[in-house]
């Protein structure tokens, strides 16, 4: 029976790096062309998420616990800021019932 | 640091004073809350202190950028108003204990030492301030505002996020001061290409935060949108707390590393003057001015951070207490004249609104020309020193072209400035008296006095930082 960050050492570091760098591009990707506040919200969870895996896996590679304690802090202020931002739409909702950030434009004069 | 802990018991405590306490009550509270979390953060001075399992150090220079930033909160606080025109749809209890717990996260971004601390001070203070923008429900523009700030924050800080990965996987090791060990004892050969792409990505996620162009776009409409009250806490403790920790990043973490991040700084720092500076120029609005003015003044902050002198920690100080004391005065004498000239005028935010303010309320016309003149930067006003050590620390650095550039852009700001000044003293208007509460009036006053102290004497701060 392995233990996991030996099953996480049988793959390479680069690999992580590649796939993580890849997962965070497609996140800036999504924030940047959608339209739809959620589905920005959960590019920017994307970002976030490829952060996580890149953490654990630096930090198996290094024997180093550091870098998971940093994924729960991720994981824990993520879920606060899904909870203002969650609020925030809704907020919007009630008022224009949409939630398309592209009606968003009182502002630009 | 107890004072964290303090302001965050105070914070808790303020909520559930809001069941029993009206709005001025509950200010005058928090007021002192703050006085008290000055005096504790001050009686750590001139000892190095670690708290918190190594990961929080105090030193002379973070406890003067958390007086800073506790001092323009205090501002803040003394300026605020009636949030919002009925008292049935706003909670005071709670935007003031928004306001301590952001300045919370504020101090923890200013002396952090892991960068688990400047990840959840910076999500502290953001998250806060997400909320705060919002604040007011049932207005279209603050919903909007708060939705920019909100994706572009946390777009920011993922970036942030991926570039501190990025050195840790490059050094092993979250906590500052071994970062900069670790990278002064390995080889340049051996270093791996990702340290440098996450010292950039880091230097962008915080550049996002204190505005500097191009990652501005949002700043003008987060500005314009927020209830003016917490644009002034925007543009005065987010700045300094973000200016802070960049260049605790870049300045003294990454110093050893200087020539990979400088050109980026620089030239965004001359960017930034020339888009803040110019854009400026075409505002209606005295609020949408004022975003941009703090963009351009995001501009002359990097200048320093770019040369990293001895003295450049002691010009950022300096410029942001000039700066903080200068936005806070203008802001403030805005809010009193929007609120008087909502209902009166179509757009009471535009400079038209000002016109003819020196007749009856000679005071704040001269209170709102000394801010103005103090962030153009006209001698005998703490602006003028602010860019005067900004420059002469440049100039030390050998770096010529931008001092010549932030000296043209300084003429562009006194232009824009300088439409606010004529639009009180020299336009027609029919502005009444406006009433001023006391405490408003008295910290009004105070502000613009030490603006006028600090440029005659600017030695009495400069030696303390």
């Amino acid at each position: 029976m392995q233990s996991i960050p030996e099953i996480i050492r049988t793959i390479p570091l680069t690999h992580y790096v590649i796939l993580s760098s890849a997962l965070f591009c497609i996140g800036i990707l999504g924030v940047l062309t959608r339209r739809n506040a959620i589905i920005v919200f959960m590019a920017i969870e994307l970002m976030l998420n490829a952060v996580n895996l890149l953490l654990a896996a630096f930090s198996s590679y290094y024997s180093d616990p550091s870098g998971q304690i940093f994924v729960f802090f991720i994981m824990a202020v993520a879920a606060a800021e899904v909870a203002v931002g969650l609020a925030i739409i809704v907020m919007i909702y009630r008022n224009i019932q949409s939630i398309d950030i592209g009606i968003l434009n009182k502002l630009k004069n | 640091m107890t004072a964290i802990i303090a302001l965050s018991l105070f914070g808790i405590s303020s909520l559930f004073l809001g069941f029993w306490f009206s709005r001025k009550v509950l200010q005058s509270l928090t007021l002192v809350f703050l006085l008290v979390g000055m005096a504790l953060t001050a009686a750590d001075w001139n000892q190095e202190l670690l708290w918190f399992g190594h990961m929080f150090r105090t030193t002379n220079t973070s406890i003067n950028f958390s007086l800073l930033i506790q001092l323009a909160a205090f501002l803040v606080v003394a300026f605020s108003r009636g949030f919002g025109n009925d008292d049935e749809h706003t909670h005071p209890a709670e935007y003031y204990a928004l306001m301590l717990f952001s300045v919370v996260g504020a101090i923890m971004m200013v002396s952090f030492d892991h960068m688990i601390m400047l990840f959840v001070g910076l999500e502290i203070l953001s998250v806060a301030m997400y909320v705060l923008t919002g604040s007011d429900k049932r207005s279209l523009r603050a919903n909007e505002a708060s939705l920019k700030y909100f994706l572009m924050g946390a777009f920011a800080t993922g970036i942030l996020l991926f570039g501190i990965t990025l050195v840790y996987g490059a050094t092993r090791s979250f906590y500052i001061s071994n970062i900069g060990t670790i990278i002064a004892s390995t080889a340049p050969e051996s270093t791996p290409n990702f340290l440098y792409i996450g010292v950039l990505l880091m230097t962008v996620g915080l550049l996002f935060k204190v505005s500097a162009a191009p990652f501005h776009f949002w700043t003008a409409d987060v500005y314009d949108g927020a209830p003016s009250i917490f644009t002034m806490f925007m543009s005065t403790v987010v700045k300094t707390a973000g200016f802070a920790a960049l260049y605790h990043i870049v300045g003294d973490v990454f110093g050893g590393i200087y020539s990979t991040w400088v050109m980026t700084i620089y030239f965004i720092s001359m960017l930034t003057l020339i888009v803040g500076n110019v854009t400026a120029v075409y505002q209606q609005s005295v609020k949408r001015m004022l975003a941009y003015s703090s963009i351009s003044h995001a501009g002359y902050m990097l200048m320093t951070v770019s040369a990293h002198q001895i003295s450049s920690t002691s010009t950022i100080l300096y410029y942001s207490l000039a700066y903080i004391l200068a936005t806070a005065t203008s802001f403030a004498v805005f809010i009193l004249v929007s609120d008087y000239q909502t209902g009166r005028k179509e757009k009471p935010e535009n400079f038209q609104s000002f016109e003819g303010l020196a007749k009856n309320n000679p005071g704040l016309a001269f209170c709102f020309t000394i801010s103005l003149l103090s962030l153009a930067g006209i001698p005998l006003t703490g602006g003028f020193w602010g860019k005067f050590f900004v420059f002469s620390d440049t100039f030390n650095r050998n770096m010529t072209y931008p001092i010549i550039l932030a000296i043209l852009m300084s003429a562009i700001g006194v232009y824009y400035y300088f439409k606010g000044i004529i639009a009180a003293y020299f336009k027609e208007g029919d502005i009444e008296k406006i009433e001023v509460p006391t405490l408003f009036k008295i910290t009004l006053w105070v502000t613009t006095l030490a603006t006028l102290v600090l440029g005659v004497y600017p030695s009495l701060v400069k030696s303390i930082f």
